[in-house]
């Protein structure tokens, strides 16, 4: 049996490009990190991505990988997934990439539940291009392109997916080594598609964006850390709860001591909930939000087939038809 | 290759009517009977084509289809604009085309009558569906007056049957509605065409039987009204005035034959070309008019080794596609020139990650949505030119339904074998069009190989081995994941020549763009010179065609050819890179003329590669060539040619 491969074994020697400080360089160390403890294969294992920051990752991981065009990497790698079920293909993209050029692709492979492990790199800003706000940036982000500060309304990547049908929604923190972990390693053993929205702080474009949650000091009373079954709550000394207030039909922060009974237990199958969780600011939901599995599209896809891919009849066959005549 | 070489036939007619077609075709012999069906898009004009094609086929007849329908699915009832047509020419050999002027009409309401009226021969039997000719359908087709009393049909021999009240009177006891027993009004005017034309009502009997399996009162409502045309055909004292025609059987190179679409061809091309390369097929598709048919006919190819994917839209299909590619599995795109347009930018990708990849134009009429239903070549420069970047592939196109088999298996061939993307050509008229097929045997088709993978050599890392490229073809390996040891990445940016790793260095990028660029022209190396179809290598004139312009142009330069040998034709599968020895060719005749469905796309590239200046004839109607204008058209350049032979100031002038 070959020895077990380590986080170090899924690095490339390629020189990583990012910029110094970048939250990419936390994800690429604990995703290669999961890789090795899930005991991943290198040469069943493909990463699939498309255009900006975030999709140079294939380059930094020692598997097979695709740097495809803007936004299309849901596209390629469903085409990919359906040629060989038995990869694990991993898809990188980003908020520009897989929200705004790709969102079509994105949304259908969430619909149609394509076997495809997703990490959204939510920056709120395009990187690669020089910072430009993004369709998730806030109201107000000043940049090249709003000089006076954006006007458009964001997009929830949370609320899109679980629109667009996902069976799997979960959200982590770049630098949070071990709640991402956690989630990568609940992707890794999903089926369908599991999409996954990584808080990803740009230091040069749109620095500490998420600092009101993601800084160390905040975290306690900003981060609601979702485990299924548990209790929602949250606070230095898990004082505070989550509530649903079935009057307003929303979430609400309550002191989870002085009624225990009103906190809410994490139901990952709750598909309503989960619409209400992702759009909670504080605190903001952290974890597997949402978690409902269902037949993949490929394995659909497959049962419909009864070889599969493979060919059980030549083709001299079909090409004789229905109504055929011999001329002599 | 496909059914052009058969023998000429006679048509012989028994039909007691003095005006007959068939009997004037006796004194003047025709060496074909063209038949146009025409009426409302919903009157089941095309079923009642097919089926009378299916009709013909077992009969040993040989002939050539042209359905030409609206783009509107239930266009405003009686007008002009919703006619639906099937035209099929069927007899003589060698059938190429559906024919440029119709013998026989049946018009199905004043509409179809008045659009189909300029088309027909002197003398045509017009058969009419008397009940349609209302005071109300008059107008919406734009008649002033009835034009079956004011002498516009005093040239034509007219028969007028009261189609839909015979029809309603032979259903009725099947209790349907007035509009569900109407919808029978096709399989009754298809059993009188086939008691004229002396066909079998079996075949198309059991295709009503399998068709309305679970509709049982449809199905036997058709049936009845299928046998009720035949019937008052055959005994009603009408039957003097209409004409039988008996057509001989056509004497075809023996073997097995069947009636084949180019959408059927080109989708078994595809299904063999798998089988040829021991690969599966994965065929990724959005829906468009006219390539549509593809995805239909290959979603019921599983059991051949061919998957289906209907993707989101034409972007994610052409990727879907590239991701199988890069998985193992011949990746197939398919669309027409507005989703080839959108999947522009995905077919550089698979250039520059030296993927194979077969992309399929059904070219149709454009810009923008331009004409759906229509026929055009007017993607030419799309597929030759149409890229971001110094971004060339290899082009080819299809000539015939027929031939849409080979053409696809050729596109494979290349693909796999250069690992580049490959435009095939084909366009809505091969797609919809039907000819009889012999059925060809795979086994003497030659296999497509893979190019080699090789023993991993742990000294060199994997992303400079899956780089290695063949010195005579510049293909690469094919290497997908799952294979241990050769992980490497693809993608869209400049890569080092021998490594494999992104490289943006100048020198590079110089070399890598000589490669591509060199890969597309190796592809020459690989195919036959180019050949006359007719004619000698030398000459007056050489007509070249590519595409779907083979059956008009076939026929022209046959006719001309009895008065004029001077006239040769050829014909390009390859469109990028040309043939070789075409330069060659072309140097040997005074003229070249190149007449196309478009604004002179060939001619351009002829300009652009080969240096020559050939003259240009453009038609973009939407409807195929006919081949009158093809041989009027050469006529016109002949005495320019004589002319030119003995005035040297006259030389060169076209």
């Amino acid at each position: 049996m070959a020895a077990a491969l380590s986080a170090k074994d899924f690095t490339t020697a390629q020189e990583v490009r990012w910029c110094p400080g970048c939250g990419d360089y936390a994800i690429l160390k604990t995703l290669t990190g999961v890789l090795a403890e899930v005991g991943a294969k290198k040469e069943t294992t493909a990463f699939v991505s498309g255009i900006g920051c975030s999709s140079r990752f294939p380059f930094y991981v020692d598997t097979y990988g695709f740097h495809t065009i803007h936004g299309r990497a849901p596209a390629v790698a469903t085409g990919l997934k359906l040629a060989n079920p038995e990869l694990d293909v991993w898809v990188v993209t980003g908020d520009g990439d897989g929200l705004s050029i790709g969102g079509n692709h994105l949304l259908h492979a969430l619909r149609r539940n394509v076997g495809l492990k997703i990490l959204l790199f939510n920056n709120e800003i395009y990187g690669l291009t020089k910072g430009q706000y993004s369709p998730t940036s806030r109201p107000g982000t000043r940049s090249p392109s709003s000089p006076a500060g954006s006007f458009e309304k964001p997009l929830s990547p949370g609320t899109f997916a679980l629109g667009a049908g996902a069976t799997f929604f979960a959200r982590a923190i770049d630098t949070d080594k071990a709640g991402l972990g956690e989630v990568l390693k609940a992707v890794h053993a999903f089926d369908g598609t599991a999409f996954t929205e990584i808080f990803q702080n740009c230091i040069v474009y749109n620095e500490d964006v998420f600092a009101d949650f993601a800084d160390r000091k905040n975290a306690a009373d900003m981060q609601l850390r979702l485990q299924h079954g548990e209790p929602m709550l949250f606070g230095a000394n898990k004082d505070k709860g989550i509530r649903f207030n079935a009057d307003t039909f929303a979430l609400e922060v309550i002191d989870a001591e002085a009624e225990p009974d009103q906190v809410l237990n994490h139901d990952e199958t709750n598909k309503v909930v989960a619409g209400l969780l992702v759009e909670l600011t504080a605190p903001v939901a952290l974890g597997v939000v949402y978690r409902r599995p269902d037949e993949s599209f490929e394995k659909s896809w497959y049962a419909a087939r009864k070889n599969g891919l493979q060919r059980t009849r030549s083709v001299a066959d079909a090409l004789r038809g229905t109504n055929t005549w011999k001329v002599s | 290759m496909s059914c052009t070489c058969f023998r000429t036939d006679k048509l012989i007619s028994v039909g007691p009517h003095p005006d007959s077609p068939l009997l004037m075709s006796e004194r003047n012999p025709k060496s074909s009977i063209v038949v146009r069906l025409a009426g409302d898009s919903g009157d089941g004009v095309q079923v009642m084509g097919s089926q009378f094609t299916t009709s013909t086929a077992l009969s040993d007849t040989d002939f050539a289809t042209f359905p030409d329908f609206p783009a509107e699915i239930r266009a405003p009832v009686g007008t002009t604009f919703g006619v639906s047509a099937y035209q099929l020419n069927i007899g003589a050999n060698p059938i190429t085309t559906a024919g440029d002027s119709p013998d026989v009409l049946v018009a199905f309401n004043p509409a179809a009558l008045k659009v189909s009226l300029p088309l027909l021969k002197d003398g045509a039997l017009v058969i009419v569906n008397n009940d349609s000719f209302t005071s109300r359908n008059l107008i919406k087709a734009g008649y002033s007056d009835d034009p079956r009393d004011n002498g516009e049909l005093d040239s034509y021999q007219v028969v007028n049957i009261d189609i839909a009240r015979l029809n309603l009177e032979a259903v009725k006891p099947f209790g349907l509605s007035k509009s569900d027993g109407s919808r029978c009004k096709n399989f009754w005017a298809l059993g009188l065409l086939m008691w004229m034309f002396d066909r079998d009502l079996a075949p198309t009997e059991n295709w009503i039987r399998r068709k309305f399996a679970k509709k049982e009162v449809v199905r036997d409502a058709n049936l009845k009204a299928l046998r009720a045309g035949h019937a008052y055909a055959e005994t009603a004292e009408l039957s003097e005035a209409i004409p039988r025609y008996q057509v001989e059987t056509a004497a075809l190179p023996a073997g097995d034959y069947r009636g084949v679409t180019g959408a059927e061809a080109l989708s078994l091309g595809l299904a063999a070309a798998g089988e040829l390369a021991d690969k599966s097929v994965l065929f990724c598709s959005y829906p468009i008019t006219p390539a549509s048919p593809l995805l239909h006919h290959l979603a019921r190819f599983g059991d051949l080794g061919v998957g289906t994917f209907q993707a989101e839209d034409e972007i994610a299909a052409i990727c879907a596609a590239i991701g199988a590619s890069f998985g193992g599995v011949i990746g197939i795109t398919s669309s027409s020139g507005p989703g080839i347009a959108l999947k522009t930018e995905a077919i550089g990708l698979a250039v520059n990650a030296e993927l194979p990849l077969v992309i399929v134009n059904s070219q149709r009429g454009g810009p923008s949505t331009g004409l759906p239903t229509k026929t055009e070549q007017s993607d030419l420069y799309q597929a030759v030119y149409g890229r971001n970047g110094d971004t060339p592939i290899p082009v080819i196109a299809a000539r015939s339904p027929g031939d849409c088999f080979f053409a696809a298996i050729e596109a494979v061939r290349i693909a796999l074998r250069h690992m580049t993307p490959v435009m095939l050509l084909s366009d809505g008229y091969l797609s919809n069009a039907a000819e009889p097929w012999k059925i060809p045997d795979i086994k003497n088709i030659e296999p497509i190989s893979i190019n080699a993978t090789f023993e991993t050599d742990a000294a060199q890392h994997a992303q400079s081995l899956v780089f290695r490229r063949d010195p005579d073809t510049l293909g690469r390996p094919w290497i997908s994941p799952g294979t241990p040891d050769l992980m490497h990445v693809l993608g869209g940016l400049e890569k080092d020549y021998d490594t494999g790793a992104i490289s943006y260095e100048a020198d590079n990028h110089q070399r890598m763009t000589d490669m591509r660029a060199a890969k597309v022209a190796a592809v020459e190396r690989f195919i036959p010179p180019q050949s006359v179809e007719l004619g000698s290598a030398q000459g007056d004139i050489l007509i070249i065609g590519w595409g779907s312009t083979y059956g008009p142009i076939f026929q022209a330069v046959k006719q001309i050819r009895q008065s004029n040998p001077s006239v040769s034709f050829t014909h390009l599968r390859h469109l990028n890179p040309l043939p070789g020895n075409l330069a060659e060719l072309l140097g040997g005749f005074r003229q070249v003329l190149v007449p196309e469905m478009n604004m002179g796309q060939l001619s351009t590239v002829l300009r652009d590669k080969l240096g020559v200046d050939p003259v240009s004839f453009c038609k973009v109607s939407g409807q195929p060539f006919l081949i009158s204008e093809l041989v009027e058209k050469v006529m016109t350049m002949l005495p320019v040619v004589a002319l030119a032979s003995n005035d040297p100031v006259a030389k060169g002038h076209t």
